[in-house]
């Protein structure tokens, strides 16, 4: 009687758990079909493209052809028809890598201190700056990144300033320079990495800092040796957040830029528009996935063996 | 060809006045950003009594990709003459035979059988232009009908001078100072064109859009670019000055076409003909400031637009002017990879 009851109870159980399983996953399923139909069905369209042929005034023709991806790292010289490696897409590249860790490390430098300003206010108070860091996002990219250029073009508030205080005689060309664009691309994306270093940084028990202290570390250490470390998640999500959406950043280079020089997302716009060659802007786009996804991969598994190595 | 600062532009809706539900009909135009005139569409829905939609676009690439989608639900499209083939060829566009419509006796001339589309069977006329030079003549008193100023820029414009992202007008622009046909593949001439550009481009300050602005406020001493947009910017800036490049410099119209698939087609008809009325093309030109194609709507225009040495050329220097095709593919990506280059 005994086992039986207890096997009638497991098989009830376990037709519980299955009844519960379905449901989560009816429960679930609007919103997988939508992550999966918005998410990943634009991109199998890229992927499919960057293997089509290029029709000819835009868009593709329904014919295999890997000519786009050949396009992404080789160049066949319009000239003598030699083929070589692409270096235009190659320097491309190169600047967005480049712009874009600047980019992120000018963001630390101010997201950090920020971060720790607010974390240690009154608990009161807290609420107050965070909003205000928010403040910014609720204003378009477009306008604030015209606000950027009314800052600091040569008839802007930073060159009058500077001129009407007898600082500089000419106006200093800001815009159109590659500060500019990193100027532009830290003011917009610096809440991205104030906010994930501040949810650390709340965590953080200052017990441990003043412990620091009373063992006779100077600042410097407590910062390097206690803090840090501890925050060390925050500060490597913000800088994630930071540097994927400068790598493909648009808008910032083209109005703050003065376009002269092309990012990779201004490259990849260029082929789908006055180039007409849809193939090879889906493939670098692809391509350009690829890169920030192994990277991070990369990156996981690097820290988890880290975290094993501490652990051991 | 983008004449406007293409990604500050939105989509702006004018719906009729007092109630839409009233109107007899209704009319989807898809034009360009910052093109159509309020005046214009007011006084088409109050006659007629049809309530007209307008959606931008930023580039005919754009324009074409969106409608060759399909399911976009409009009626009008305004295509540049260098697209207007693609259309046809591409069976997006309806016979609407502008050519038979009443108010066809006012198209100019020179505009009524053009090479694009010949005996207006599609189009009616909406606005033309060109693309040449708008100088700040405090700043360099020089000749400023040559594109010479952008491709060997002299001594006191060096560093202050933008050239727009728009490769094709750039690079013919460039063929045509050279000499050469605006469609080529002539390798030569185009490494010629390369090296030029690549050369210049250290003593650019941008390659931008959003010139009227910037001629305007002094930002930029001078730049390549449409006409119509100078002409704004001298508004602003009384020192501005036009040139039309007299090795050779690129024209553009754009042409009101009935889509092939549009809902409605009778009062699109009605807006082609409607448009090439002088007093209503009038308005067209006076909200955007370029030329139009329809004889006598000159006189309905602002008077600083009359004769203003912006909106057409003086004679001399007319016959330098020329409509260029869209190059073929292959072309394309000969003058897409000069343009890479150049960017890089």
């Amino acid at each position: 009687m005994a086992d039986n009851s207890q096997r009638n109870d497991s098989v009830f159980e376990a037709a519980a758990h299955r009844a519960r399983v379905r449901r989560n996953w009816l429960l679930s399923t609007p919103a997988l079909i939508i992550l999966v139909l918005a998410a990943s069905g634009p991109l199998l369209v890229m992927l499919a493209y960057s293997f089509l042929q290029a029709g000819d005034y835009g868009g593709v023709e329904y014919r295999f052809s890997t000519e786009g991806w050949f396009q992404v790292f080789l160049a066949r010289d319009i000239f003598d028809d030699t083929v070589s490696v692409a270096d235009a897409h190659l320097s491309i590249f190169w600047r967005s890598a480049r712009l874009s860790f600047l980019t992120t490390v000018t963001a630390l430098a101010l997201g950090f201190p920020t971060a720790y300003f607010i974390a240690t206010r009154p608990r009161s108070s807290r609420n107050l700056w965070l909003f205000l860091v928010t403040v910014p996002f609720w204003t378009n990219l477009l306008i604030r990144t015209f606000a950027i250029m009314e800052v600091i073009k040569n008839q802007g508030i930073v060159n009058t300033l500077l001129m009407s205080a007898g600082v500089i005689s000419e106006p200093i060309q800001m815009l159109y320079t590659d500060f500019a664009i990193m100027l532009g691309m830290t003011y917009v994306y610096l809440p991205l990495m104030i906010l994930p270093v501040y949810a650390s940084m709340e965590k953080l028990d200052f017990r441990l800092v003043e412990a620091g202290y009373d063992l006779y570390a100077t600042r410097i250490k407590v910062l390097w040796r206690v803090i840090i470390p501890l925050v060390k998640p925050g500060i490597v999500a913000g800088c994630i957040l930071v540097f994927i959406p400068s790598l493909g950043a648009y808008v910032t280079p083209r109005v703050l830029g003065g376009g002269r020089n092309l990012m990779i997302g201004n490259l990849i716009e260029l082929q789908f528009g006055q180039g007409s060659n849809w193939p090879l802007g889906a493939a670098l786009s692809i391509f350009l996935l690829l890169v920030v996804m192994v990277a991070l991969l990369l990156y996981v598994r690097n820290s988890q063996k880290a975290n094993n190595i501490v652990r051991h | 060809m983008n004449r406007f600062l293409a990604i500050a532009s939105t989509a702006f809706f004018i719906s009729s006045f007092g109630n839409p539900s009233l109107a007899d009909g209704e009319l989807n135009l898809f034009n360009w950003g910052d093109y159509t005139s309020p005046e214009l569409i007011e006084k088409f829905e109050n006659q007629y009594n049809v309530s007209v939609t307008i959606t931008d676009y930023d580039s005919n690439a754009t324009a074409l990709a969106k409608i060759k989608a399909g399911g976009h639900g409009f009626d009008l499209v305004v295509p540049s003459a260098n697209y207007v083939q693609i259309w046809v060829q591409e069976g997006l566009l309806l016979e609407s035979r502008p050519d038979q419509m009443e108010n066809f006796k006012y198209v100019k001339k020179q505009f009524s059988d053009p090479v694009w589309d010949p005996g207006r069977r599609y189009t009616a006329p909406w606005l033309w232009g060109s693309f040449g030079v708008g100088v700040d003549t405090s700043i360099y008193g020089g000749n400023i009908n040559t594109s010479e100023i952008v491709f060997y820029p002299p001594e006191e414009l060096s560093g202050k001078i933008n050239v727009p992202p728009e490769m094709n007008d750039v690079i013919k622009t460039a063929l045509l100072y050279l000499g050469g046909d605006t469609c080529t593949d002539d390798k030569e001439m185009l490494r010629k064109v390369r090296d030029m550009l690549v050369e210049a481009k250290p003593k650019w300050l941008s390659m931008d859009y959003g010139m009227t602005e910037k001629l305007g406020a002094k930002d930029v001493a001078a730049s390549l670019y449409w006409n119509g947009a100078v002409f704004r910017a001298k508004q602003e800036n009384p020192d501005l000055s036009y040139g039309y490049p007299q090795e050779g410099y690129l024209l553009w119209m754009d042409s009101v076409a009935v889509l092939a698939d549009a809902k409605n087609i009778e009062n699109a008809k009605l807006f082609q003909n409607f448009i090439m009325a002088p007093e209503n093309a009038a308005l067209i030109s006076t909200f955007a400031k370029y030329a139009n194609g329809i004889e006598g709507s000159e006189e309905f225009m602002p008077d600083n637009m009359k004769g203003a040495l912006e909106i057409e050329a003086p004679e001399e220097l007319a016959g330098s002017g020329q409509f260029s095709e869209a190059c073929s593919p292959d072309i394309t990506k000969m003058y897409t990879a000069i343009w890479t280059e150049l960017q890089k």
